[in-house]
């Protein structure tokens, strides 16, 4: 699926078809108001950069996305189902969204090859062997297949880091969401999961990424979300959300990070 | 560690090979290491010579242990030889003859045949058993009840896990000897034989204890026994069969149902296969009491009841904690992927919470079985009552409590030999 997407993708770079829609989105935690009438809507092979000041309700809307977050107003479509409480619809998306997040995650007690093969086993119902031939080939494809029986802990954060996207891509899925995948990570080791990400958008992934990397943003983004204060601010296309952004808020949120 | 305790020493003067030696092969703590370390690093402090053995951590290592070894056996001796002095003015002669001796006291209960005509060590053996009785059923039942209320105060369902909580926190804060006071104290007010509770036909609860019925011996629940024992081997070995076939196909076969299935279904078809024998033994007041069936005395139930209850508190805790201990990452990770809640704590929650909760659960059953010697208090007659019996009726005080102390310190060795091997079973490898 995802080799015959560039083709496609060089032909007409977006399709028509909606995967992500956000209606009307709200959200509280208590009573902070989390998210305030989101509405975002993400095409078939769409790379969305989402971007903002912490605690601006980023990582809460991608979060809702999978359901990680459970939102109490408005509509989010995935795919064409809709996220209700209905435990069923819940796992089939989560089986076609992969995630990637800050901390990894990867399971501590697990070999890199065993963190990769049990999802595709025990939701996919896929044969040991053929799991493990997708877990390797995408261990390739992030260029560590020589740590495949390695414990997590035995590698650096940026081999970790590429495990944990392997890890979601042998569940192969539709839609990718990385929750900031480079802020843990030490100075060094940024650009090489960086590079791993450029090169799944130059495959077509349909992404959706919070990051703080303006630098990656420019590179791949076809759309930039700037959040606030629980808002969508501005939803720009990049040459002219770094260049010339409506919002003064958007304005000054890029001064800061762009100056030094 | 070892790069920096070279220069240390080839400073020194080259001719401490010995102490070289020492310093190679030694595993001093790290702190001092790096205590080295510092000393030898740039050229601050410069090695002046120096070189008095006091400052070897080699030899201060030897010569703390020589201390410690000289402090412990000069102890020993001087207790050893007082003991001996006294017992000598006493006239009390020291000895094990007293273990043939008639007894020449009753006791309560007995899992096997016992009278006052037998012998000392008898006795004290009937005690172990007694011991052995309540340790083994109270730490399964401990067991179950703990891990049942540990996960129902990790529910989301407030009513159960409030539940839990209040149970927790009474059970764990009120001492161990008021548990078992108290349940001794429900028991005794149960009702006389006459008026028993009867909570199903043909059990009695009553203040002489409890009585159920049991089935009459049959020859045929011998294979029934045995399809038992195949059912729980067939049952193992269908989980790894299982475990394979899904690594093979990738189908998924609900190995518990069919477990079940084959534990359960094995020693009914045989018991049917030999016709199906079933006759009740129904205990039935006769005079003052009830004869036949499976009796409980009362101390047996309060004792077991009441360390059950205190220690099931703490190895809810215990679980709690263990399950709490996994970072709530993990499971989002594992749900991100699309798995279920079911193989959630199976694969990703369970391995990673068993190395918290397997140590200090075995303390627990060590503390449990230590806790059943106050079976004393209510006229239980475990090892601590016989052993008293026995200290008192002979006079051989050390020896009844040197007995005593073994056999606690062996059955609490035998516990943890076997929690240690059950938890290197676990133990989950990170590198």
């Amino acid at each position: 699926m995802n080799e015959q997407q560039p083709a496609d993708a060089a032909a007409d770079p977006l399709g028509d078809e909606t995967v992500i829609q956000l209606i009307d989105v709200n959200k509280w935690y208590g009573n902070f108001q989390a998210l305030r009438d989101v509405n975002v809507s993400v095409k078939r092979g769409e790379r969305v950069v989402v971007c903002g000041p912490s605690g601006s309700g980023k990582s809460t809307m991608i979060r809702c996305i999978n359901r990680l977050e459970a939102h109490q107003k408005g509509q989010i479509i995935v795919d064409g189902i809709e996220l209700t409480d209905n435990l069923k619809n819940i796992e089939a998306i989560r089986s076609e969204v992969g995630m990637v997040f800050q901390s990894f995650n990867l399971f501590p007690h697990m070999q890199v090859i065993d963190n990769l093969t049990l999802a595709p086993m025990l939701v996919r119902k896929m044969p040991k062997a053929d799991a493990e031939a997708i877990a390797m080939k995408y261990l390739e494809r992030v260029q560590i297949p020589e740590q495949a029986y390695k414990y997590p802990g035995q590698l650096s954060g940026g081999q970790q880091q590429r495990v944990a996207i392997a890890r979601s891509l042998c569940m192969q899925p539709r839609i990718m969401l990385f929750d900031e995948p480079t802020s843990a990570l030490d100075p060094e080791m940024i650009k090489e999961v960086l590079d791993v990400m450029v090169e799944l958008a130059d495959e077509g992934m349909t992404m959706m990424v919070v990051t703080h990397e303006m630098g990656f943003a420019k590179t791949v983004a076809d759309t930039m979300i700037f959040m606030d204060d629980a808002e969508i601010v501005e939803i720009a296309k990049p040459d002219v959300f770094f260049t010339n952004p409506e919002s003064e808020r958007t304005q000054l949120f890029l001064n800061q990070i762009l100056t030094h | 560690m070892i790069s920096a305790a070279v220069p240390l020493s080839c400073a020194g003067g080259g001719d401490f090979s010995l102490i070289h030696f020492f310093l190679l092969s030694d595993n001093m703590a790290s702190s001092e290491d790096s205590a080295t370390e510092k000393l030898t690093a740039p050229d601050r402090v410069t090695p002046k010579g120096d070189t008095s053995i006091f400052n070897s951590m080699a030899f201060r290592g030897i010569a703390y242990q020589v201390l410690l070894a000289a402090f412990v056996i000069l102890g020993g001796l001087y207790l050893y030889i007082n003991v001996n002095a006294n017992l000598e003015r006493q006239g009390i002669a020291t000895g094990w003859s007293f273990f043939n001796e008639n007894a020449g006291f009753d006791i309560g209960e007995s899992p096997i045949e016992y009278d006052s005509e037998d012998s000392y060590g008898f006795a004290l053996w009937v005690g172990v058993l007694n011991t052995l009785r309540v340790a083994f059923v109270g730490i399964i039942l401990a067991t179950i009840l703990g891990v049942f209320m540990g996960i129902a105060r990790t529910s989301r369902n407030w009513l159960l896990s409030k539940v839990a909580n209040v149970y927790v926190e009474i059970c764990r804060n009120v001492p161990v000897v008021l548990h078992v006071l108290f349940w001794a104290t429900v028991v005794r007010f149960l009702p006389h034989p006459k008026q028993a509770i009867t909570p199903f036909d043909g059990a009695f609860l009553m203040n002489r204890g409890i009585v159920f019925p049991i089935p009459n011996e049959h020859p045929a629940y011998i294979w029934v026994g045995v399809a038992f024992v195949l059912g729980v081997i067939g049952a193992i070995f269908l989980g790894r069969w299982a475990q394979r076939w899904r690594e093979m196909t990738g189908q998924y076969i609900p190995t518990f149902l069919w477990g079940c299935v084959i534990v359960i279904g094995l020693p009914l078809a045989a018991w049917l296969v030999q016709g199906a024998p079933l006759t009740w033994n129904v205990p039935a007041l006769r005079g003052f009491n009830f004869q036949g069936g499976m009796a409980l005395s009362p101390e047996y139930a309060a004792l077991v009841v009441g360390v059950t209850v205190y220690t099931a508190a703490f190895i809810a805790e215990i679980v709690r904690a263990g399950i709490q201990s996994v970072p709530h990452g993990q499971i989002e990770a594992a749900r991100a992927l699309g798995l279920r809640p079911r193989f959630i704590m199976h694969y990703v929650t369970m391995p990673q919470a068993l190395r918290v909760i397997v140590p200090p659960t075995a303390s627990q059953y060590l503390s449990l079985t230590k806790n059943s010697s106050l079976g004393v208090l209510i006229g239980y007659p475990d090892l601590v009552n016989i052993g008293n019996t026995t200290l008192n009726q002979t006079g051989q005080a050390v020896e009844a409590i040197a007995i005593m102390m073994i056999v606690y310190l062996s059955i609490s060795l035998a516990i943890s030999t076997f929690m240690n091997l059950y938890n290197r079973l676990v133990a989950i490898k990170e590198r």
